[in-house]
């Protein structure tokens, strides 16, 4: 945890008042206003917007003179609001560096990297800003010419491969096709050989026959690295990879993450790495900037970033991120981030920040130096000492006297079509304990989730409760039956009826499955919210109405309405920011302590699970590869799948 | 169009919903699922356009008769007189006032329309979503009985009909309703696999609850969208069904006033005076014209097409 006393959470500006603490850094002249004049500035000019005394080099540390990018008071607003999405961003990438641009979704990392290329979403555009690239303002360029410096002088690397490739060309093709678009080299001889060496250079050379394979009949892997091969196929000067391997397994994420940087190092070639994880950026990037609403709030060396980060925004970053020893306390941020049009006047980041000052929300706060190439944007840059201690080990196992055996599963085999998805698996939950299903895409362990809670029919094999076999398909289950066991879906914008308010969802299974009289329906839906921590006046807001973290939170009130005695979390964190998934984490275990809960967690990130469970099942192909304490397995790891698990997890 | 509000959707039983909490400011904002996609649709200017058309010639059909100079089965002048003193609008074939038989020939056919409308929508709506929810073997036998009546072109089977059991109203109604119905039960049985085929439809599967409640609170709300695109489409439709039969003769008879008839009765002396068939013409015109815009706001609002992006 951090020393720093805290003040009462959520609560701005309380106790001390008036305390008007020196602000380092921000009595920068001239109103501070952070869109500078908007590419007024040429190439070599220095960077505006951040010009507070006593900093030498505005963005100093690995980018110096020749910068390969640079990036000065871009500003991406929607066209018809002009609510701003990117607020004044200034970045430098040099030669052959990569640089991390970290935050969570809306944060504006995704805006912000397209903009670098010059483009927009639909009904966006870019208000101010430069970026240059080899000495010239791309934003400058004319349409056609802008299309001519894509691809060939910056270039981009989608989240989806499996979208970004035409699933109707060959990859051949569609190489080919980048390299005849920006008429690469002196002639046909050349573009071939260019072709083949692209693969050597992802790793795909190896392969052969790939060129003349659709993209269908390539892996997750294999297409994000034929993606990678078309971004480097005209030798640009940067790229901009925009969540590369998010939708990969670890093992492959690693590979995809070698190959960047290999890439990088080699041709010289400036990256800007688009990325939610702190995790992958530890591990790719030299620096890395932090986004926050819109903001740049923190950039310097990944290293010191992550060790001691200057910005309150930052070190809740790092504190909701899970790790693999579980050596951190996961702790979730009080809040959400603020939609793009209701920003805060002051620094975006005080309505939720635990060190709120009054000088936090009057202006924008300035990029302040903290140390050599490392700036944030906070008034209380060197007051405050943030930072994440470690502890030895997170207190694990809490449940659990007498073993007693809740659920259990018994040579469970399913089969879709010709294909086995899973294969005698046998599993016990005992009671008040949590084990984790943990396996890639594919493994089969949703498939056994569905089982358990009745979503699937067609299984052989027994389900137990409490010793009773559950029949097959919840169709055929007793009201009990179904009560004892429930569900909460992966993702939480699709599990709630989006035309039913949250009071309505929630007090679903109180109709359904117990015989409370209605008019204590909206009483209990209530107490229901309540136990998630969530405020009763949402009773009668809808879906769309919450944030995603919200939204979790009431599917988890639904689920435990009908008080079960297990409940099935299918990937409940996934399509969550981090910050949302530490405090779903949080309520989880809570719920756990509290209710005596039995859970089956079922997640594809080796890094929640001792931050979750007590035991954990690895499941691949179908099979269990691996059972046991948390301790034991990720500790001492027998198995070799396990083992290189692992080893392929990235880690800070 | 009020008809297609998903008013059946039991709320569930309890107490009403308490007095709006103090936070009700929110609420305001976020009007309910219907109304926001109407507020969406009238966003488009399109759908502005469309529903000024379409209020305009509801007006003249529902306000019209009273305001008429005479009744539209007197004589009034001699056939194709040309417009002057007393006939604004000339006379018709017969010598009655143009004017006159205009105003009062819309009623019918709108009432018609309207109501072959709501009969055929919701009879798509119930065979689409039982064969979209259920699917298995019902869902094949209602499918392939649709495609049945769908071979059929949709105006010879009326013209069957009526001319097996005569020119009668309800029949209109029915027989136009009826032919709808596959049409819309198609459209609606995509939809309802979509919605059917989403965690929140399961989440109340495994709490056991009853078909029934799953069809009316969980897969109709969420199928409006396709809903409000299907009624509006099917009412241009319809009119110029109710139109066209009445101008083949088979519709509604004379000496009733109707915009379909008009034209028919008069389409001779067109070159002579052609107000008694250009009026209806221009009505009919306008009217499908509103529907159909108004129709295509919805289709483009449910769909979310000019949503605003958010990063």
């Amino acid at each position: 945890m951090n020393q720093v006393p805290r003040t009462g959470p959520g609560v701005p500006g309380s106790g001390l008042p008036g305390s008007g603490a020196p602000v380092p850094g921000s009595g920068a002249p001239g109103s501070g206003a952070p869109v500078p004049g908007s590419g007024a500035p040429g190439p070599g000019a220095p960077v505006p917007g951040s010009g507070a005394p006593g900093s030498g080099a505005p963005v100093p540390g690995a980018a110096t003179p020749a910068a390969a990018l640079r990036v000065q008071g871009l500003t991406v607003a929607v066209r018809s609001s002009g609510v701003t999405l990117v607020e004044a961003l200034d970045l430098e990438v040099a030669h052959g560096e990569i640089l991390g641009l970290a935050g969570e979704s809306g944060s504006g990392k995704t805006t912000a990297g397209l903009a670098m290329l010059g483009h927009c979403k639909r009904g966006t555009r870019i208000t101010a800003g430069s970026v240059t690239v080899g000495g010239a303002d791309l934003l400058r360029h004319p349409p056609r010419e802008l299309r001519r410096q894509r691809g060939k002088v910056i270039s981009y690397v989608p989240q989806d491969p499996a979208s970004a490739l035409n699933p109707n060309l060959r990859v051949g093709a569609q190489l080919r096709e980048v390299l005849d678009t920006h008429r690469f080299g002196s002639g046909e001889a050349q573009r071939e050989s260019r072709l083949a060496e692209m693969l050597v250079e992802v790793g795909l050379g190896a392969e052969p026959g790939l060129l003349r394979r659709y993209p269908h009949q390539l892996s997750g892997g294999q297409q994000q690295r034929v993606a990678i091969a078309m971004a480097f196929a005209c030798r640009p000067r940067v790229i901009v990879l925009d969540e590369p391997t998010t939708g990969l397994d670890v093992t492959t994420q690693t590979h995809v993450l070698a190959t960047v940087r290999r890439l990088c190092a080699e041709h010289g070639v400036a990256a800007v790495y688009i990325t939610h994880d702190l995790a992958v950026v530890a591990e790719i990037a030299q620096r890395v900037a932090i986004l926050y609403a819109g903001n740049l709030v923190e950039v310097g060396p990944t290293a010191q970033v992550l060790d001691t980060p200057a910005h309150p925004y930052t070190e809740g970053l790092i504190k909701a991120a899970p790790d693999l020893e579980g050596r951190r306390v996961l702790a979730g941020m009080p809040g959400h981030a603020p939609d793009p049009a209701r920003r805060p006047a002051g620094c975006r980041f005080a309505p939720r920040c635990a060190h709120t000052r009054e000088a936090c929300t009057g202006r924008l706060p300035d990029l302040v130096e903290v140390a050599a190439g490392h700036q944030a944007r906070c008034v209380r840059v060197g007051e405050l000492a943030l930072g994440v201690t470690l502890s030895e080990r997170a207190p694990a196992a809490t449940a659990g006297t007498a073993p007693e055996p809740m659920l259990s599963v018994e040579g469970l085999r399913v089969a879709f079509g010709e294909r086995q998805v899973l294969e005698d698996v046998s599993l016990r939950v005992d009671t008040g304990r949590c084990v984790i299903l943990l396996g890639e895409s594919g493994s089969g362990k949703t498939t056994l989730a569905r089982c358990v809670a009745g979503l699937l029919d067609r299984y052989s094999g027994t389900v137990r409760l409490r010793g009773t076999p559950l029949p097959a398909g919840y169709a055929r289950r007793r009201r009990e039956m179904l009560r004892a066991v429930q569900y909460v879906f992966q993702s939480p914008y699709n599990s709630l009826n989006p035309r039913k308010t949250v009071g309505e969802s929630v007090a679903e299974p109180l109709r359904a499955l117990t015989d409370l009289d209605p008019r204590h329906h909206r009483a209990e839906a209530r107490r229901m919210l309540a136990q998630v921590s969530l405020r009763p006046e949402l009773l009668d807001r809808y879906p769309d109405q919450l944030s995603g973290g919200e939204r979790q939170r009431v599917a988890i009130a639904r689920a435990l309405a009908a008080g079960p005695s297990v409940l099935i979390c299918d990937e409940v964190t996934s399509a969550l920011d981090v910050s949302v998934q530490a405090s779903i984490v949080e309520l989880l275990r809570r719920l756990q302590g509290e209710m005596g809960l039995t859970l089956l967690f079922v997640t594809h990130n080796i890094c929640l699970v001792r931050h979750v469970a007590q035991e954990v099942a690895v499941l691949r192909s179908g099979r269990i590869a691996e059972l046991g304490d948390v301790d034991a397995v990720l500790s001492r790891p027998r198995d070799a799948y396990t083992q290189e698990l692992l080893a392929n997890t990235p880690r800070f | 169009m009020s008809a297609s509000a998903p008013g059946p959707v039991p709320i569930p039983p309890g107490p009403a919903p308490a007095p709006a909490p103090p936070g009700s400011v929110l609420r305001d904002r976020y009007p309910g699922p219907l109304r926001s996609l109407l507020a969406q649709a009238l966003r488009l200017r399109q759908s502005r356009v469309g529903l000024a058309l379409s209020v305009l010639v509801i007006v003249v059909a529902v306000v019209g008769p009273p305001l008429a100079p005479t009744s539209p089965t007197d004589f009034a002048g001699r056939p194709y007189q040309g417009p002057g003193a007393g006939l604004p609008f000339g006379a018709d074939a017969l010598g009655r006032d143009v004017l006159s038989r205009f105003l009062y020939g819309g009623r019918w056919l709108l009432l018609l329309a309207l109501l072959a409308t709501v009969l055929g929508v919701t009879l798509g709506v119930l065979v689409g979503m039982l064969a979209g929810y259920l699917g298995g073997v019902l869902d094949e036998l209602l499918m392939r009985a649709n495609d049945v009546v769908l071979a059929l072109p949709q105006l010879v089977l009326a013209l069957l009909a009526i001319t097996v059991l005569g020119p009668k109203k309800w029949l209109l109604v029915l027989v136009i309703g009826v032919t709808h119905a596959p049409r819309v039960a198609r459209v609606m049985r995509a939809a309802s696999v979509d919605v059917a085929q989403r965690d929140f439809v399961k989440a109340v599967q495994v709490m056991g609850v009853r078909r029934r409640r799953v069809l009316l609170s969980e897969i109709l709300p969420n199928v409006t969208g396709p809903l409000m695109v299907e009624l509006g489409l099917r009412f241009t439709y319809s009119i110029g069904f109710v139109a066209a039969l009445s101008f083949l003769g088979l519709g509604i008879q004379p000496p009733a006033a109707d915009w379909g008839l008009m034209i028919n009765e008069n389409r001779i002396g067109l070159t002579v005076q052609p107000w008694p068939v250009l009026l209806p013409v221009l009505a009919i015109g306008v009217l499908t014209v509103g529907t159909n815009l108004l129709a295509d706001g919805f289709a483009q609002a449910s769909a979310g097409v000019d949503r605003e992006v958010s990063p």
